[in-house]
């Protein structure tokens, strides 16, 4: 535990320390680009999320009565492409890691500012080209772009997009390399690898699957665009190509992806939890190795979306035994979270509301990844809504829960304000029930058989499609309550002190928000992290 | 049964494999249940029982976290717990995988060629159709399977079964219906613009009903006469015999060719199946048989999908490894000599149905 530098007075803080627009969009603050990110991310989110409104909205009936087939292709391609390259990928890493990560450990920046702002600057071009496709008539084949479809076959602005997805990819290269180097090199003195809260242990580990990961989908889909432009043929047969290879090279990198997008969010509920139990998070080490454990496997289960793809039978079983083992160090996460609470002192503010959610939800979602990884069962649900049901309760059960716990966990910190605890809590109950009535009837779909990406259904999966379209709009009301008060509490929120939660981490140490230098005076860590009660080992560096 | 409109939560069973299917999806569904349910329980049981009282004063420090023996034996018990179940998931979807992968080896043979947005089903006796098929109930059916474009997927949820339906290569689905009834077809691959709309259903006829379905077909006679025809008429008799024992010596002799293990000019060997008869007509210089010039020329673009699969059940009907065929080229073949005449080695231009054939196969009937 350390100790808060003596608070003098009113002082600048990383808001207030310059002003104007430029100030912001060459600032090299850490907390300033996680401001950016927060930004252009949640209107990237809010753009996602109206192609998953107009997608429910068109499975209320069976015909395709609101949006012709071809739209309909391309709004779940734009709600695909965007949520996960545009929003899942960055939310957390480049918003909450790159504000918290240098705080957590002490230090005054990342590594390299510039690159970090040069990151934020190559997601926007990214995004641009995104938008680009996006106003000039978008693209229909699946955020997954399977060849010989992509490359040969579909109409829409394909090159386009995927050099969106290959610029984004740089982006996610250069966030990883400045977290990996300013862990290893930058941390307070005292503060060692077994110190270091379990926020940047996730975020190490994802940053690890960023650089090693990142290349390989870059490569694939610049392949995607020579065969496309210039018919050089890879994937497609008719220029002796084979299909099945861009499978694996895409989900070479996009199953680890699925572990980029949750792993940080792990993190966030590792802190949550100990913060609201007033404990010391059960089984610590259990918990840092079980991300890097995580990391490493991620890698070696790929083949697990190819069991119907003509992939050797013996090659999917190594692809299936090992994805049942990189679930094991997931379950084992939950079970310490849970136990953290034994004997803690629990309270129910919405931070932990999104936590113990996602605990509930990510628990479906990584049981309901068995059965996918299940080879004989999966040949029946592979490519129906099951498999929508899976990904959304990790995806949006799990990472999207998590980056609302970080949201409302650390708004006092990055804002100086606190925001409506009752709507708060309100909404956190609405996104819990919503999210629920719109995935769960798609279990039940999936098993009936109902095809993926299927834009008119047969009339006997209506009724829990209309389930699941009412869900979606108790889900969407969820998330834009949160629009409302949090900024609300921009002008109205009262002033939020340095540590509101009574949280343990060296962030809460400072004032809020922090100053442009983050402290004051460099702090000197002499304890484990999480020691609740610990005030008599206090030291102030210097 | 697909009816419209009828609610369903659970869907029907009408394969030999849904049974099993269903077992596996039960286990998983308990375990999954039981977890969550667990997990569930003792989050509200711990938040109610140690919830935060101001009344108390701040939270005293607990110091006895995870440094006790007792939580290593919890995180053993929890890490090794879920690992033993995941492997039972693990071994029991392997053995189900195996089964629904691999064909019983007299399986009735229907080819299916997918392409934007439409589903095309040759039967060997000659009939075709459309977004439709027809099979009699418990036989053993296997499909052989291309795509004349993008990647498609056959699938037929009464079954449980699917598989990806790949242009330039050939895939296998088989499943033995046990249901009579009308199920869906759909395409489970996304395959662009109208690809919701490239469904069909499977029709699962009696016996009788099939061989009546079957005898008012196309009458332009069996795949295996029209491969012939096709064979004649794109010269490859020229070159490659199809009789017994005659031997140009510039072509492999076809005869007794299919499943049998092809030496090649490079040392290595490969099996005569679908896909290496379509290569070879497609690519003839991509494996040259040892002994042989590369002087074949492509057929590319002379030949439908439709029309290569009329080839192959051709070469097929010439006899298989299986076959009382021997042959005459000079490749190493398992020429096995079984005096047992099989199915498979049919002449060309033999039309019966193949039931008639395989009496120790006569299907039960249901009804």
């Amino acid at each position: 535990m350390i100790t808060a530098p003596p608070v003098v007075r009113e002082k600048k803080n990383y808001l207030n320390a310059e002003e104007g627009i430029m100030s912001w969009l060459l600032t090299k603050d850490h907390k300033r680009i996680a401001i950016l990110y927060l930004l252009a991310v949640t209107a990237f989110f809010i753009v996602g999320g109206m192609f998953a409104v107009l997608i429910r909205l068109e499975l209320a009936t069976p015909a395709g009565d609101l949006l012709d087939s071809n739209t309909y292709n391309k709004v779940f391609t734009m709600h695909g492409v965007i949520m996960v390259f545009f929003f899942l990928i960055p939310s957390i890493p480049a918003i909450i890691g790159n504000f918290l990560i240098p705080l957590m450990i002490g230090a005054k920046d990342l590594a390299f500012p510039r690159i970090n702002l040069l990151s934020w600057y190559i997601y926007m071009l990214a995004g641009g080209f995104g938008l680009f496709v996006l106003v000039t008539g978008g693209v229909d084949t699946g955020w997954t772009f399977y060849t010989p479809f992509s490359s040969s076959y579909s109409n829409g602005y394909v090159v386009m997009t995927a050099m969106a997805a290959f610029i984004m990819g740089f982006s996610s290269i250069l966030t990883g390399l400045n977290f990996i180097v300013t862990i290893h090199r930058m941390r307070a003195p005292g503060l060692t690898w077994f110190r270091l809260p379990l926020f940047v242990w996730a975020h190490y580990a994802t940053s690890a699957v960023m650089i090693l990961g990142t290349p390989v989908i870059a490569v694939t889909l610049f392949l995607l665009m020579l065969e496309r432009g210039l018919h050089i043929g890879f994937f497609d047969p008719a220029y002796g190509g084979d299909p099945v290879l861009f499978q694996h090279l895409f989900w070479f990198y996009s199953h680890p992806a699925v572990y980029i997008m949750i792993l940080p969010s792990m993190g966030v509920i590792s802190e949550v939890v100990s913060t609201f139990s007033s404990k010391k998070p059960f089984g610590y080490t259990f918990i840092a190795f079980s991300s890097v454990a995580i990391a490493v496997f991620g890698f070696l289960v790929w083949g697990h979306h190819l069991f119907v793809s003509s992939q050797s039978a013996y090659a999917g079983m190594v692809f299936s035994v090992l994805s049942m083992v990189v679930a094991i160090p997931s379950a084992v996460k939950i079970f310490n979270w849970t136990a953290t609470m034994y004997k803690g002192s629990v309270r129910l503010e919405t931070p932990m509301l999104y936590a113990l959610g996602f605990m509930g939800l990510f628990t479906i979602g990584g049981l309901t990844g068995l059965f996918l990884a299940s080879m004989g069962m999966d040949v029946h649900l592979t490519d129906t809504y099951f498999v929508i049901a899976h990904f959304h309760y990790v995806m949006v059960g799990g990472a999207i829960m998590g980056y609302m716990a970080a949201l409302h966990f650390w708004w006092p910190k990055i804002t100086g304000r606190m925001y409506s605890q009752v709507w708060s809590k309100v909404s956190a109950v609405l996104v819990f029930v919503g999210f629920n009535l719109t995935f769960f009837p798609q279990f039940l779909l999936g098993y009936l058989g109902m095809p993926r990406r299927y834009h008119v259904y047969p009339p006997e999966f209506q009724v829990l499609n209309v389930l699941s379209s009412a869900g979606a709009s108790v889900l969407g009301l969820g998330y834009l309550i949160p629009g409302i008060y949090f900024l609300a509490s921009l002008k109205y929120g009262k002033k939020a002190g340095a540590n509101p939660w009574g949280a343990t981490g060296l962030e809460w140490q400072t004032s809020s928000p922090p100053p442009t230098e983050n402290f004051e005076i460099t702090p000197v860590v002499t304890t484990d992290a999480y020691e609740y009660s610990a005030q008599e080992v206090i030291h102030v560096g210097h | 049964m697909m009816e419209a409109n009828s609610f369903q939560l659970f869907p029907d069973q009408a394969s030999s494999i849904a049974s099993h299917v269903d077992a596996l999806y039960a286990f998983l569904v308990l375990v999954s249940a039981f977890f969550s349910l667990l997990i569930a329980f003792l989050i509200v049981y711990l938040v109610v029982k140690y919830r935060h009282r101001p009344e108390l004063g701040p939270p005293v420090a607990q110091h006895t976290n995870d440094h006790g023996p007792g939580s290593m034996i919890l995180e053993i018990v929890w890490t090794v717990i879920p690992l033993g179940l995941s492997m039972i998931m693990f071994a029991w979807g392997v053995s189900i995988y195996f089964t629904e992968s691999r064909p019983p080896a007299d399986s009735m043979e229907i080819y299916v060629t997918g392409k934007q947005w439409m589903w095309k089903i040759q039967h060997m006796e000659g009939a075709r159709e459309i977004n439709e098929l027809h099979v009699p109930i418990n036989r053993d059916i296997k499909l052989t399977m291309t795509s004349e474009d993008v990647i498609h997927d056959f699938y037929i949820p009464a079954f449980r079964t699917k598989s990806d339906v790949l242009p330039g290569k050939y895939t296998t689905e088989w499943f033995k219906p046990t249901k009579l009834g009308a199920y869906h077809i759909f395409c489970a691959e996304y395959c662009g613009t109208k690809h919701s709309g490239m469904i069909g259903t499977v029709y699962v006829l009696s016996e009788t009903d099939y061989n009546t379905w079957l005898g008012a077909g196309s009458g332009e006679g069996s795949m295996a006469e029209q491969g012939q025809s096709l064979f004649n008429q794109l010269g490859c008799g020229n070159c490659h015999p199809s009789v017994v024992n005659n031997q140009n010596g510039r072509c492999p002799n076809l005869v007794g060719l299919f499943g049998t293990r092809v030496q090649l000019k490079d040392g290595s060997n490969v099996r005569a199946d679908e896909s290496y008869v379509r290569e070879s007509v497609l690519y003839p210089q991509a494996k040259i048989v040892a002994g042989y010039d590369d002087i074949m020329p492509t057929f590319k673009g002379l030949i439908t999908e439709d029309g290569m699969l009329k080839l192959i059940e051709y070469i097929k009907s010439l006899g298989t490894k299986n076959g009382t065929m021997t042959t005459a080229t000079p490749l190493p073949v398992e020429t096995s000599a079984s005096p047992q005449p099989s199915t498979h080695a049919a002449a060309p231009g033999k039309t019966a149905p193949r039931t008639a054939q395989t009496p120790a196969l006569q299907p039960q009937r249901i009804q």
